[in-house]
């Protein structure tokens, strides 16, 4: 078996992926994530957190989750494609592996409330499960943008326990949401942990979440040497919204150049429109939410508000990991419009028989604007399933 | 000799510094707030640069700052306002504000300009003093501004020793866990906060802020520091006013009388 060592795109020792990340953090935070930094790492090697995160993700969430060739789907692009089925995991998406990886942390640092901040819902959803099951208090923070276009997710959120808080402030969306997260830790900072959602924040926060999502390309590398002989893809694809699932994805195929590794941020209505969320296309290095990374800033260092239909994707910044990825060429980045993304979205339920989360029709969007050879192996991570955008679509459906 | 410098030798005590938020409550109101300031006998003036996404703001600043935004105000506004400012005030001058429309403008650019307008020191909460001693100090080491850092009741005493080296003009004492905003009384928790950084007798002065709001809690924190800094309370004040100037005199005189 041949080993990759993770050395150019992984976290250094400062906390850096190349030059993006570090913790840009006021001093009211400093005590709380030097906490956490000095001691993730030791947390999550310990022998009684591997078995317990371990068994909750096999006997909880349901991993692993299959790696299902898409038989009509390959057939359509004339290439080998398969899904690997985030959306089969309890709470329907990729965001679970990251909360039941922090809930362990967080008891095993003594905190006892927890807040989280969340777009799509799906990451509120995960953390007020896992807050469910360990009895444990969650206060959500969600912009009143999303609460309205992702209301199946807030009654999910409100029935297993956890408080929703309604964010009124800037567009209204992700990146307000995680400022008011930051804001409740700055006045909490004893008793509460903060479960942060994607692959974003400051140091160590990117490198944690990609660590428990890196489950996802572990999982597959298995699957793959069972049905094709060898450990690797030709081409994987994911969203980008902060990043998690695509770092997830991408995370043990890092170092080996044969596998491309292709990510999908939401255009919105298209990049000449200024409604976007295309953050690497368009974006700028700056500081922002605790890292430096590439952000979407007007010309006096601003923070652009972005749009995209998909509120999981609706963020002006990404996590340092792709920041680097796309600065050193390792990662292709590419964009899909809502309209792209839709239509692929009832393009995989006619051909599969699956809904997937809007979030994860961008990255379905990119089979058309890639080149496919036959032989290629294609996975494309499904990160969740539908069911929350099921208004949308139906506004949106031609069901003829 | 630096003008923060200057001041603390000759007061060293019941020093007042009131944070502001430029552009508001109107876009060039801020040359008018800063004037009467002085006359009305603060001693400091902290002029905040309003940012999209102010992190460690309560909701009185991020409201000040978004109405200022809509204002139209800008850094090269900010930088304009200021030189004419500099023109009739001679008390010290801060900018506040977050690292990223500095490191936008250019962080050598940013401090140069900041100084060649004559502003005296910089706060930036979200620069945290390691990032700014590792990665820029070498870069701006030149240019004659003051770093202020802040230090709160979660900071342990050997990085307020650290943090007190790395300052100059004087060390922002946080009052406690919380962004800013108005508080009515301090509580005993943060007395002992004080109590303890005074203790240390460290090398800065140090001004108390966040939660400062009257003449009450201006009294106490100025027991135990050398003076405090009042924001949300002023913001609020200056908010609705018919008259900027008589509010701005009364506010200062609500609190020093
Ligand atoms: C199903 C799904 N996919 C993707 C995302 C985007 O997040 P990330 O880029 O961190 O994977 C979200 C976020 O809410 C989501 O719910």
């Amino acid at each position: 078996m041949k080993k990759y060592k993770h050395m150019h795109y992984q976290i250094n020792d400062k906390g850096y992926y190349g030059e993006f990340g570090g913790a840009y953090i006021p001093e009211m935070l400093h005590a709380n994530i030097e906490e956490l930094r000095t001691r993730y790492l030791s947390i999550i090697a310990q022998e009684d957190f591997q078995e317990e995160y371990k068994d909750l993700l096999s006997n909880y969430v349901g991993r692993p989750t299959p790696l299902s060739y898409a038989r009509r789907l390959s057939a359509k692009y004339k290439s080998k494609i398969y899904l690997k089925r985030e959306d089969l995991t309890h709470t329907g998406a990729h965001k679970i592996n990251n909360t039941v990886g922090q809930i362990l942390i967080a008891k095993r640092m003594g905190k006892t409330r927890i807040i989280a901040e969340t777009g799509a819902g799906q990451h509120g959803v995960a953390a007020a499960t896992v807050c469910a099951l360990m009895g444990m208090k969650c206060i959500v923070y969600m912009g009143e943008v999303d609460i309205k276009r992702q209301s199946p997710n807030v009654t999910r959120m409100k029935m297993l326990g956890a408080e929703v808080r309604v964010v009124k402030s800037g567009s209204r969306t992700l990146k307000d949401a995680t400022n008011e997260a930051i804001r409740d830790w700055i006045n909490h900072p004893v008793d509460t942990y903060y479960i942060i959602g994607s692959v974003v924040g400051p140091h160590p926060y990117p490198d944690m979440v990609a660590r428990f999502q890196s489950v996802i390309s572990d999982e597959i590398q298995k699957q793959l040497k069972k049905t094709e002989g060898r450990e690797f893809p030709d081409k994987i694809i994911a969203c980008v919204g902060g990043g998690s699932n695509a770092a997830g994805a991408f995370y043990h195929f890092l170092d080996n150049k044969e596998v491309e590794l292709i990510a999908v941020e939401g255009e919105g209505l298209g990049i000449s429109s200024g409604k976007t969320a295309a953050t690497i296309r368009t974006g700028e290095e700056g500081v922002f939410q605790g890292s430096k990374t590439l952000l979407m800033q007007d010309q006096d260092g601003q923070i652009v508000e972005p749009y995209s239909i998909s509120a999981g994707l609706d963020y002006p910044g990404v996590g340092p990991f792709h920041a680097h990825l796309f600065k050193s060429g390792r990662g292709t980045y590419l964009v899909a419009t809502d309209k792209e993304a839709l239509a692929a979205a009832f393009e995989l339920t006619k051909l599969e028989g699956i809904i997937p989360a809007l979030e994860s029709a961008h990255a379905l969007a990119a089979l058309k604007k890639i080149v496919l050879l036959p032989d290629d192996i294609v996975v494309v991570n499904l990160s969740g399933r539908g069911d929350k955008d099921l208004e949308i679509y139906s506004k949106n459906g031609n069901y003829e | 000799m630096s003008r923060l410098k200057t001041l603390f030798k000759h007061k060293n005590s019941n020093i007042l510094n009131i944070y502001i938020t430029a552009g508001f409550p109107a876009l060039n109101d801020t040359i008018l707030i800063v004037q009467e300031l002085e006359k009305a006998g603060a001693d400091i003036v902290e002029i905040g640069m309003p940012f999209s996404d102010p992190l460690a703001d309560g909701p009185t600043i991020q409201n000040s700052s978004q109405k200022a935004i809509e204002n139209g105000i800008t850094l090269s506004k900010i930088f304009e306002q200021v030189t004419e400012i500099r023109k009739i005030v001679q008390i010290p001058l801060i900018l506040m504000g977050y690292f990223n429309q500095v490191l936008k403008f250019g962080v050598v650019q940013f401090f140069s300009k900041a100084r060649e307008v004559g502003i005296d020191g910089l706060i930036i909460p979200d620069l945290p003093v390691d990032v700014y001693k590792n990665e820029y100090a070498s870069l701006v080491d030149e240019i004659d501004l003051d770093l202020i850092f802040m230090i709160t009741p979660q900071t342990s005493n050997e990085r307020i020793r650290m943090i007190d080296k790395l300052s100059n003009g004087f060390l922002y004492l946080v009052s406690s866990h919380s962004t800013t905003g108005a508080q009515q009384v301090l509580q005993p928790s943060q007395i002992e906060h004080f109590k303890r950084v005074k203790t240390m007798n460290l090398a800065n002065p140090t001004l108390i802020g966040f939660g400062i709001s009257n003449h009450d809690t201006f009294t106490t924190a100025c027991q135990y520091a050398n003076g405090a800094i009042i924001g949300s309370a002023f913001i609020n004040a200056i908010a609705n006013a018919s008259d900027l100037t008589a509010t701005i005199h009364q506010f200062v005189l609500s609190i020093t009388r």
